[in-house]
């Protein structure tokens, strides 16, 4: 007999005891009244809806999709799941062309790339964002990311495919949209670095978006359709015992938690395989099958930035300890607070001057700890941290890039 | 992953021997499911609830209860250490362990305390008060502060209040929401110029009043707020705790944490530890729901998991446990021994906890494991509410596990 087992919801929303933790630490709560908090548009809210999906509230449009709810719950609920999933199943809000133009990253990727140095220039004139917040309500004051002129994936082919079936280890690299379209030399940095401790990298064939943008603008078909795609490419991958690693979290996380939680796609048999680069080189030096040597002349000065879905996964320690390695690097730990943009959230007229007001403590912080650098392991953070602080933002992958000492590391690790 | 001492747990207990132990050159990481229950903090810790001395109390407690397993001694030096311990970590306290002083609750009614934090006041004794005038002030449209009981308190005891609440144009933001206008929201907004026109407000009001009392809502992350309103009004200014979650717990949980990294320690907020490997009586390693096969490998490891509200003991249907090794444990077979329909008789669920040899080391199945110790509310044999023993036990047995560690 066990009525508790047979009675728990996948979401736990019963075992909420409305502590309002959650509440505490919502970044939105804190500066958008509108917006009914984790608790109510969660566990509270889900008791109504399901007696009546009338009780849906649209405000629950303002949720982040964040997690720091869940990281917060003492009681294990997973709140912002089941405010996701109120929101696909009873949202009456379409997704309009600007849902459509910010959520397909990677059709507008390919668009832009090709023609990349017009779309970074147009986009930077003042006209042209009146136009865009007039037309799109995308907001005036954002910036917009750069494309590049050459793809990660162009690269890759022409000049490092051919060498990596050589080495004696290989991996299949996820670079996602933003490596992709926005800034291949993330790509080209973390290959460099497995190629120096001998591993080879490939591209899945055909590799798809994550599909986060698509799920937080409600477009859940697309996501799917992608999501499905990116798992064929994955099992593939593991079948052929090769790890599937990304230098987004938040690829990361969707493709590992919310293709399950959020689209209802079983993941489980290759979840363990889906890991972010950080973690997976922690773990080879963990573990002392690889080494790295780094250059006694790299001299930086950075401060760790905890992406929101880093700090659900939990891993930021692996991307600190990792730079801790480097001699020269001195990293100061900046409190682990949203900075606001949450991917396309910030992009929007209507959530600007909340993404900033959310962001403002952790850019005080930021201008106080005077750094060269801000380390962090998301591209939309970054948009964000540079846009209202001025501080370049590097991936953690990048940083170790600058500092490896490659000829001394293919000496430690026997690669020619 | 390898650490010296992994600490499953974030809560009181958990951060005060991660800080006894991270003061001592050790290499710890606390594994914290979640955030704790110093959210809910009332701001004072008991050792016991007691009219006399407390540690004469606490001699003649049962000799089972987590306070006699360490020693009178033990409870004496670690609650006198505490104050100094929380002082570097910026919790400033009050209090004494040779005798209790009493504080105001939120309904009104006066409960003993060891240690207290400077936002409240600290009475002498129950019935007599230093004052002959109060003035009670809120917000408006702040509903989580009940100025009627504070009235029946001060009424009772021969003194006069008067009530005022502000209107402030910085609250319509809040006031938008009534729902989510709580304490630690309206905590956020308290800097700077807001708290100086508060203290204008009170300024002008007060009148004759000789202290005044508010809601608990300043000062979230770091204490500034309250002195920087304080050091702007003439009369001394005290804070009543609010409905949860309580600012002067999350600033303290906030505090504690702070120092803990800043001594070098590691803090995993968020994840489960799902299981161990236990072999020859020790504990090797710990595995995470967020680290999965990166297990995590300590010489020594401290349950401080909390009680049922924190999930280190698990009621189902059937049975009590503990839910991460299975850990012997004190509890009763029967459901219906567990708890008295009385609610405020004896509940014997209080009292259940895991089971431990004299230096607070943890058993699994009959046998001691050697490096597996534990601290405050999972321990068996207390019952924080009707003792009065909360805070007292999680600080006392933290430190005591900390020096089982460092001396061994």
């Amino acid at each position: 007999m066990s009525y508790q087992k047979s009675n728990i919801s996948s979401n736990n929303f019963e075992q909420c005891i409305k502590c309002t933790i959650c509440t505490v630490y919502c970044p939105v709560t804190a500066v958008n009244p509108e917006y009914p908090g984790p608790k109510q548009a969660g566990p509270d809210g889900e008791r109504y809806r399901l007696k009546k999906p009338l009780f849906y509230d649209e405000a629950l449009k303002y949720c982040l999709n964040c997690k720091r709810c869940e990281v917060a719950c003492p009681s294990n609920v997973k709140i912002g799941d089941i405010i996701q999933l109120a929101r696909i199943k009873h949202s009456k809000l379409r997704p309009g062309l600007r849902e459509r133009i910010l959520a397909n990253t990677d059709f507008m990727g390919t668009l832009a790339s090709t023609f990349a140095p017009v779309v970074n220039t147009t986009v930077k004139l003042k006209p042209v964002k009146k136009l865009m917040d007039w037309t799109l309500k995308i907001d005036s004051h954002r910036t917009f990311p750069k494309y590049a002129s050459q793809r990660f994936t162009t690269w890759f082919k022409r000049h490092a495919e051919k060498s990596q079936a050589a080495l004696p280890n290989q991996v299949t690299y996820f670079h996602g949209c933003y490596a992709n379209y926005n800034y291949p030399q993330l790509g080209k940095d973390l290959v460099k670095i497995l190629n120096a401790v001998g591993y080879g990298v490939q591209l899945m064939e055909k590799e798809r978006c994550c599909g986060v943008a698509k799920i937080s603008n409600n477009l859940i078909k697309q996501a799917t359709r992608d999501a499905k795609r990116n798992l064929e490419e994955i099992r593939h991958s593991v079948a052929q015992q090769r790890e599937v690693i990304a230098t987004s979290t938040t690829c990361t996380f969707t493709i590992r938690d919310e293709y399950h939680h959020i689209l209802g796609l079983e993941n489980g048999d290759v979840r363990e395989q889906v890991n972010l680069a950080t973690r997976f080189l922690y773990r080879l030096v963990d573990e002392g099958k690889i080494k790295l040597a780094f250059r006694d002349d790299f001299r930086m000065k950075a401060a760790y930035h905890t992406p929101c879905h880093m700090e659900k996964l939990g891993w930021s320690i692996y991307s600190t300890s990792l730079m801790r390695m480097i001699p020269g690097l001195e990293l100061l730990m900046l409190d682990s607070l949203c900075c606001g943009i949450a991917g396309t959230y910030g992009f929007k007229r209507e959530n600007y001057k909340y993404s900033q007001a959310i962001g403002a403590p952790l850019f005080k912080q930021i201008a106080d700890f005077g750094v060269d650098v801000v380390a962090c392991d998301c591209e939309t953070c970054k948009w964000q941290i540079e846009m209202s602080t001025g501080v370049k933002v590097e991936n953690p992958i990048s940083i170790l890039a600058q500092a490896l000492d490659v000829e001394r590391t293919k000496a430690l690790n026997n690669i020619k | 992953m390898k650490y010296e001492t992994i600490i499953i747990g974030g809560g009181l207990s958990g951060l005060l021997s991660g800080i006894a132990l991270a003061r001592a050159g050790r290499k710890v990481a606390i594994i914290s499911a979640g955030q704790s229950a110093l959210h809910f903090s009332s701001g004072s810790f008991e050792l016991i609830d007691s009219e006399d001395n407390p540690l004469a109390a606490i001699a003649q407690m049962p000799s089972t209860h987590p306070y006699q397993t360490i020693g009178l001694d033990a409870v004496k030096r670690y609650a006198e250490a505490v104050p100094a311990l929380f002082a570097e970590a910026g919790v400033e306290v009050s209090g004494s362990v040779e005798k209790n002083h009493y504080r105001i609750t939120p309904i009104g009614m006066a409960k003993s305390a060891w240690l207290t934090l400077g936002d409240y006041a600290t009475l002498d004794n129950a019935t007599t008060l230093p004052w002959r005038k109060v003035a009670i002030v809120n917000f408006d449209g702040y509903l989580d502060f009940y100025p009627k009981f504070l009235d029946n308190f001060f009424a009772k005891r021969g003194v006069d209040t008067v009530h005022h609440t502000l209107t402030l144009a910085e609250f319509e933001h809040l006031r938008e929401s009534a729902t989510e206008m709580r304490a630690t929201n309206i905590a956020r907004i308290m800097t700077g110029d807001l708290l100086s026109k508060i203290a204008t407000e009170l300024r002008g009001r007060i009148g004759d009043a000789e202290v005044v009392f508010m809601p608990a809502v300043f000062g979230m992350f770091d204490a500034e707020a309250v002195s920087a309103l304080r050091s702007q009004v003439r009369v001394p200014l005290y804070f009543i705790p609010t409905m949860p979650a309580s600012v002067p717990g999350v600033r303290t949980q906030i505090q504690l944490k702070n120092y803990f990294q800043k001594l070098g320690g590691v803090y995993l907020l968020g994840d489960n530890v799902c299981g161990g490997e236990i072999r020859d009586n020790k504990l090797i390693s710990v595995r995470t729901a967020n680290h999965g096969d990166m297990e995590f490998h300590a010489d020594n490891f401290i349950l401080a998991s909390g009680s049922f509200f924190s999930h280190g003991l698990i009621a189902s249907q059937e049975h009590i446990y503990e839910p991460i090794f299975g850990l012997d444990i004190v509890a009763d077979q029967a459901r219906s021994e567990w708890y008295n329909q009385d609610l405020y008789a004896h509940q014997p669920y209080m009292g259940y906890g895991v089971v431990t040899d004299e230096r607070l080391r943890c058993r699994l199945a009959g046998k001691t494991v050697e490096n597996l110790y534990a601290a405050g509310s999972v321990l068996a044999n207390q019952n924080p509410i009707a003792e009065g023993t909360g805070g007292g036990v999680a600080i006392t047995t933290a430190l005591f596990v900390a020096d089982q560690i460092i001396n061994a």
